[in-house]
């Protein structure tokens, strides 16, 4: 299973940094951790099940796509954009 | 001793002081964030926060110990899961007048309700799948339900207003609505296409308290008077230096009562760059500046819709604005005279106002 790691309050939400989950893309591990974790719902992934603007994944450290594909060793971050003003 | 909740560009502000000197802050929650809106449930003393982060998208918080900043997520502020559109900003939250119910408005032109206080919310099916939805359209801040005018003593009557889908009307809690649109003139449309308007640009609604019927709305160009409930529309703009503007606030002990801040069309700042608050006593007859206490030269400010705010009544009405400069006013005599609530703050999205013991006293 890949690893999901997070930060902030996405941390304090699923209650951990770190969550196994089964999933073949980036769109379907997330969809797995908001069933695991329902405090996170919409924090990510907005109601269209797109993740949000300001929101980059990478999977093992390169960035990625909601169709970004998965494997069983990958890990997968979420973390806030470069932005602001 | 008031208490004055400010969201800005950066977080809510909670200040607390006595009309006529600068208030204390005393609590900012939510840095980096954008406060739309926030409230205190008159009802229970329960604060709401409508912020959008510009990471996670938009939320509503409630904290029933504001000092503590123990802030909890509410949950269903949503649109449904797997559809074409993601809900972007909660503009407003408006208690109900039975002792329950809250409503928030938001982008895309939705409305929630919450029978719990505030902890969980579920959308109105019947505004969202309404069928004149397809033409709704947005303005450049959105297509916003920024405007809930409930009705006091009937809870299941209610007047939106929508940027830019006019005014909606509901006698049955939300199950039907209906436009309110006869009368208002929307000079941004080809004439030949006013008649049967659907995008009007509604600014800002109140309704008069002690005379429920009665409703005041500032338009993108033109303020408007409604003595039908929301039916039809008279234009009581003459006598303003500008129709164009964005927040209205009414007296509660007095129907016949408005203040507005009334903005150049071209650039909306303040007219001459002189601060000027505007009141009318007679429905909108009439209108009186007041500025004693107000930048009267080298001010262009922008005071936005929820950003003007009362506390209150009668010849104690308490008033506050906030600017997009950072700058709070307020007046503690109905508006005749004021002063410098706060400074250097971000810039200003919402201003509401709560005189200390008010809350108490309405829930018992």
């Amino acid at each position: 299973m890949a690893i999901v790691r997070l930060r902030g309050p996405l941390e304090k939400l699923a209650g951990g940094p770190e969550h196994e989950l089964e999933g073949t893309t980036v769109s379907e591990v997330l969809q797995a951790l908001e069933r695991e974790h329902t405090a996170l719902e919409g924090w990510i992934l907005d109601e269209r099940g797109i993740i949000r603007r300001h929101i980059n994944v990478f999977v093992s450290a390169e960035p990625a796509t909601a169709d970004t594909a998965v494997g069983t060793d990958d890990r997968i971050e979420i973390l806030p954009a470069i932005s602001g003003g | 001793m008031t208490e004055v909740l400010v969201g800005t560009r950066k977080g809510l502000f909670a200040l607390d002081g006595q009309p006529g000197s600068t208030f204390d802050i005393t609590a900012r929650f939510f840095e980096g964030e954008t406060v739309d809106y926030a409230m205190r449930d008159p009802r229970t003393g329960r604060v709401l926060a409508a912020v959008t982060s510009p990471f996670y998208g938009p939320r509503i918080w409630y904290t029933d110990d504001l000092a503590a900043g123990a802030w909890e997520a509410s949950r269903g502020v949503a649109l449904p899961k797997g559809g074409d559109a993601a809900l972007r900003r909660i503009w407003v939250i408006a208690p109900a007048d039975d002792g329950a119910t809250l409503w928030a408005g938001g982008d895309p032109g939705v409305l929630f309700e919450s029978r719990d206080g505030g902890a969980t919310w579920e959308l109105n099916r019947a505004l969202w799948e309404h069928a004149t939805r397809p033409q709704w359209r947005p303005d450049s801040g959105g297509l916003s339900v920024h405007s809930i005018a409930p009705w006091p003593g009937h809870p299941e009557r209610l007047a939106l207003g929508i940027s830019a889908a006019g005014i909606w009307l509901t006698d049955d809690g939300g199950a039907t609505w209906r436009h309110g649109n006869d009368g208002i003139v929307a000079d941004y449309l080809p004439e030949e296409t006013r008649a049967n308007a659907i995008d009007l640009c509604v600014h800002h609604l109140e309704r008069a308290p002690a005379r429920p019927e009665r409703l005041f709305m500032q338009f993108h160009g033109g303020v408007y008077r409604s003595d039908d409930a929301g039916g039809t529309w008279t234009d009581i703009a003459a006598g303003l230096p500008s129709d164009f503007g964005f927040p209205v606030v009414v007296d509660p002990a007095d129907p016949d009562s408005a203040y507005v801040i009334p903005v150049t069309t071209h650039d909306r700042v303040v007219p001459d760059g002189r601060v000027l608050v505007w009141e009318t006593r007679d429905a909108g007859a009439t209108w009186t500046p007041h500025g004693d206490g107000l930048p009267h030269e080298d001010a262009y400010l922008q005071v936005l819709r929820q950003a003007f705010a009362g506390t209150g009544e009668g010849p104690e009405l308490e008033l506050y604005f906030g600017a997009n400069s950072g700058e709070v006013f307020g007046s503690g005599d109905a508006g005749r005279t004021w002063f410098e609530v706060a400074r250097r703050l971000p810039p200003i999205a919402s201003v509401r106002a709560d005189r200390r013991g008010q809350c108490a006293m309405l829930a018992k």
